[in-house]
């Protein structure tokens, strides 16, 4: 979770990722940031996320993001 | 048969009172006979190609499925009998997905194929002639383009790769999924509509409840009030613009910048409120493909607003999964190792944004000018982009971001400059665009605007009220919307009098002030050519 609240903030130090569940959707995130986010899971936590798991859901917050990288980490 | 005729009306009307009258479980069935009646109308052979790309999606659905199904019972089985190992599942899953891969890449290239081939050959032909001794010239092809065939192409797409993804069961009946692929009232110019989306209402058994079909009624006529009234309006001066590029040069290129900008508006928009009307009078739910484009602060914003279903397709079915492909994300790493920080985060993303540009501005037509007009959109969303923290800091320091006069020169500044980008789309001729938006800043008289140059465009006084009394009345609504978030019809509604009042008004002015009659011609819709 720390490794992805600090990816997060690299992109928008401002957001407080804590409290926030709407990331995508309030377009706080857009899609270029996803594909970085993506990029920075891949090469700090050895995650890859697949292209249909990107959907707002899974990105919307810390937690939700925390979570599918746990699930994908489980799954491997 | 064109959305702006007395056949199609009567053809819709028709319609509702089938779709209503009959016994519930014959509405879908329905559906696709009048989809497939719409589309022999407008030419049988069209029936080939659409059914076609409807049967290989069937089958590869089907296929991608049973791979899944497969390889689920098999892991089921496991864990009853006990041999059960993560290992096991492991290579299991990877098989089906080894299966379902082929079998989405044969029938995605296959559907593709058919677009490409139908859409780009002359295109390539003509290139290629460029290079050719003019004896060795080859000679371009008669080809049938069936309507809407980008759109429905996309369409099916997306239906086989949500299947791949699992995102979507595969549709096991081929009729309900020959409804999804022809639809009628989206069969013209979009949207580009899920499965997962549609399908949740468009074989649904659907009551007759006054409000939605009114709700409905009010939509549909709401964009014929914005095609007839407008756009069939505007197009005679734009068409005059356009037309004499020798004549028409310096401020006429603004004009014609603006007019353009506010035909395509009606023109498109109008189309998207005819067609989810219907599919809101038969009980049917289409995703939105506008939100207020005209109101967006910056280009970024512009495309979430402005054809929305064909900015998502192209970001979920292209951008994203080459964005997070392996050899991406390889050249991502290898990027932030070798280039340094600043290229090493944008390397990536903006080789998938640039492929994606492209890629849209091929899927507008088989031309240049589209091409260019995609690149263009690439270079100004990857300049403000790079400018962004700049706009930050400037925001900070003079605190105009929350002022309302601040947001209006944003938005200004937005419809200025996507107008400035479609000219590429006005003049279908890149060099020509170059040349007559220089023009714009060389040869600009501002008599052109006092001097009755405007009433020389094919347009008298009377139009030009018309036009204000439109944009007056689409931006009243617009801003309404825009300010409380409601859809105006919400409010309407709750006093009969003014719901049914209002109707009744949208009615009157769209009869009355159509261009239609002395000269005017019902014109198809400009993205139906895509």
């Amino acid at each position: 979770m720390d490794v992805i609240i600090e990816i997060l903030k690299e992109l928008h130090p401002d957001v407080d990722y804590e409290t926030n569940t709407s990331l995508v959707d309030d377009r706080i995130i857009d899609s270029f940031d996803i594909i970085s986010i993506v990029a920075e899971i891949d090469d700090r936590l050895d995650v890859q996320i697949p292209a249909e798991e990107i959907i707002p859901d899974n990105f919307n917050s810390a937690a939700a993001l925390a979570a599918l990288v746990k699930k994908l980490e489980d799954e491997d | 048969m064109l959305f702006v005729s007395y056949e199609f009306i009567a053809f819709t009307i028709l319609l509702f009172v089938l779709y209503y009258l009959l016994p519930k479980k014959c509405q879908w069935p329905l559906l696709l006979i009048a989809s497939y009646v719409f589309y022999w109308i407008a030419n049988p052979y069209y029936l080939i190609f659409i059914g076609t790309t409807t049967i290989s999606a069937f089958a590869a659905g089907v296929l991608m499925d049973k791979a899944q199904g497969r390889a689920d019972l098999a892991i089921k089985a496991a864990k009853e009998d006990g041999s059960y190992t993560s290992d096991l599942k492991k290579a299991l899953k990877a098989k089906a997905k080894s299966s379902k891969w082929k079998i989405l890449l044969v029938s995605m290239l296959f559907n593709l194929g058919i677009l490409a081939v139908t859409k780009y050959t002359n295109f390539v032909i003509t290139n290629i002639n460029k290079f050719l001794e003019d004896g060795a010239a080859l000679k371009a092809v008669d080809l049938i383009i069936p309507m809407g065939i980008s759109f429905y192409t996309f369409q099916t797409v997306g239906y086989l790769i949500d299947t791949y993804r699992g995102t979507v069961k595969a549709e096991r009946n081929p009729f309900k999924l020959a409804l999804f692929v022809s639809f009628f009232p989206q069969l013209v110019q979009g949207p580009i509509s899920r499965y997962g989306d549609l399908s949740k209402t468009l074989y649904g058994e659907h009551k007759f409840t006054e409000k939605t079909f009114t709700y409905g009624l009010v939509r549909i006529l709401w964009g014929y009030f914005k095609k007839v009234v407008i756009a069939d309006r505007i197009i005679t001066a734009v068409t005059a613009l356009i037309g004499d590029t020798e004549t028409y040069t310096g401020a006429y290129v603004f004009i014609a910048m603006f007019f353009y900008a506010f035909e395509l508006y009606c023109d498109f928009t109008g189309g998207i409120d005819i067609t989810i009307g219907i599919a809101q009078c038969l009980g049917i739910t289409v995703t939105e493909n506008f939100n207020l484009p005209y109101f967006s602060k910056n280009i970024k914003e512009y495309w979430n607003r402005w054809h929305i279903t064909m900015g998502s397709w192209f970001t979920d079915y292209i951008f994203y999964p080459l964005s997070v492909d392996k050899n991406m994300l390889r050249l991502s790493k290898w990027s932030r190792e070798h280039l340094g920080k600043f290229w090493g985060k944008r390397l990536t993303v903006y080789l998938s944004a640039f492929i994606v540009w492209l890629a849209t501005g091929v899927w507008h037509g088989a031309a240049w000018n589209f091409i260019v007009w995609g690149l263009m959109n690439f270079a100004v969303i990857m300049i403000s982009q790079e400018l962004d923290p700049l706009y930050l800091r400037f925001h900070k320091k003079f605190k105009v971001k929350d002022k309302a006069g601040y947001g209006v020169f944003e938005i200004i500044r937005t419809i200025f400059l996507m107008s400035l980008i479609r000219m590429f789309d006005c003049y279908r001729d890149v060099p020509m665009t170059f040349r007559m938006v220089g023009t714009m800043f060389t040869r600009f008289r501002l008599s052109t605007f006092t001097d009755g140059s405007l009433l020389q465009l094919g347009l008298g006084s009377s139009d030009y009220i018309v036009l204000a009394a439109g944009l007056l009345i689409i931006l009243s609504v617009s801003i309404y919307k825009y300010r409380s978030k409601k859809d105006i019809r919400d409010r309407l509604y709750d006093t009969p009098w003014i719901w049914y009042g209002a109707m009744s008004f949208l009615l009157i002015i769209t009869l009355l002030f159509g261009a239609y009659g002395h000269g005017y011609d019902a014109t198809q819709f400009i993205y139906n050519q895509f």
